[in-house]
């Protein structure tokens, strides 16, 4: 069930705008994958591409070999749930006509889990889609991403809006769900820590081009923290990646990159605390250098 | 749930030798399923998957095909007996550096022992 989605050095501009940069990937493998990047990086491009809702102005795009732009074979492969479920927003229909017209769109949809959900995230198949609240308008929209099982399932920040506890729902009806029904599934989140653990593999993107793609595991041993006397510290870091670093009185912090596979252990004889540094820091070390919102 | 000392799969492999070691789980008995350990940590299957992998290779679990996976017969006693070699390095010395160093005299840690040797006779 588990498509291959290849990106081959993929432009876009949109008029003067690089919003993708050369731009190649290749998700196979079963999973939540996360897409990280900062507002205005190319994360909602790179989706609505793969999604075939815009040509690349450059490369190829496929699904499982097949080029996903005004292809049905391909599309009726993908979906994808947008901010808010913004594409929903000026429904004046019920959430009913909603599922209805899911169940004829969707070749995977499960209606009877579409129902279950109704009842977990308590919506109303009654209500106007257009009357619903913001975070009510979100959980309709993760309902559809959920419960139309595609091959490849994109959520662009799609439950902004929602409550902790929603979103937290949310994160555990995902997890239920692709484990019941493996596939490959994109999230991209500003809610980093929250979701990161639940991640296969991580895409980081920046200015448009694809910064780092690895698995989540492998990311978060590559960077570290050590804290101690600030002489030990730095005898022990000096020549290593340092993405950051603090002092409080003698004491001393620092966030390290990419280090020495046996650092760990000399910082632990040395009597330094270590610690991995969350998925959410690294990211926000590795990207913190524009000044962007 | 999880600290950030060491990454998520050997915190859930640490965890279930502590039970295998205390007996909070017998030989033979089927532990939790990946899928299930996923749920309740709220965690990716890969990284439990990757625990139990872990296990199965150090001879803590073993796998049988389509049922699940099982605590070796042997698990808890050579658990027990890597802690027992580990315990002076790992345990008693640090507690004696730590004496040592807010001044501790041996004597009293002599006493001390010999006291809680005598309430609790072995």
């Amino acid at each position: 069930m588990t498509p291959t989605l290849s990106l081959d050095t993929v432009t876009h501009r949109y008029g003067d705008t690089l919003a993708l940069d050369d731009v190649s990937l290749t998700l196979s493998n079963p999973g939540i994958h996360g897409l990280l990047g900062r507002n205005g990086s190319g994360k909602t491009t790179l989706m609505s591409l793969v999604a075939g809702l815009r040509k690349a102005s450059r490369g190829a795009i496929t699904l499982d070999g097949q080029p996903v732009y005004e292809n049905f074979a391909a599309t009726s492969q993908i979906c994808i749930i947008r901010e808010s479920g913004d594409t929903t927003s000026e429904w004046t229909e019920t959430i009913n006509d909603g599922l209805t017209l899911a169940r004829d769109m969707r070749p995977y949809w499960d209606d009877a889990y579409a129902n279950r959900l109704l009842d977990r995230f308590q919506l109303s198949k009654k209500h106007k889609v257009n009357a619903l609240s913001r975070g009510q308008r979100a959980k309709f929209a993760c309902l559809l991403g959920l419960a139309a099982r595609a091959p490849l399932t994109m959520f662009d920040e799609s439950y902004l809006g929602m409550d902790a506890p929603t979103r937290y729902d949310f994160y555990d009806a995902l997890l239920e769900d692709f484990m019941a029904h493996p596939r490959l599934i994109l999230v991209s989140s500003h809610h980093i820590e929250e979701i990161a653990k639940l991640f296969e593999e991580v895409i980081i993107i920046e200015d448009g081009r694809v910064m780092l793609h690895e698995s989540a595991d492998a990311l978060r041993g590559r960077g570290l923290t050590l804290t101690g006397p600030a002489a030990a510290v730095d005898a022990i870091a000096a020549g290593a990646n340092v993405l950051s670093e603090k002092t409080l009185g003698s004491t001393k912090m620092v966030a390290l990159y990419d280090v020495a596979p046996d650092l760990e252990e000399r910082a632990r004889a040395a009597g330094l605390e270590t610690a991995l540094l969350p998925i959410q820091d690294i990211f926000v070390h590795l990207t913190a250098k524009r000044g962007k919102d | 749930m999880f600290d950030d000392r060491s990454p998520i799969y050997r915190q859930i492999a640490d965890r279930i030798k502590a039970d295998v070691a205390n007996g909070t789980l017998s030989p033979d008995e089927q532990v939790m399923s990946t899928n299930q350990y996923a749920s309740f940590y709220a965690i990716n299957p890969a990284t439990a998957a990757k625990a139990f992998a872990q296990l199965v290779d150090e001879g803590v679990l073993y796998k049988r095909r389509g049922v699940g996976m099982f605590v070796s017969p042997g698990a808890r006693e050579a658990l027990v007996s890597d802690k027992r070699t580990k315990y002076f390095d790992a345990v008693l010395g640090p507690a004696l550096d730590e004496a040592e160093a807010i001044g501790i005299d041996p004597k009293d840690i002599f006493e001390f022992l010999a006291a809680r040797t005598k309430r609790d006779p072995k």
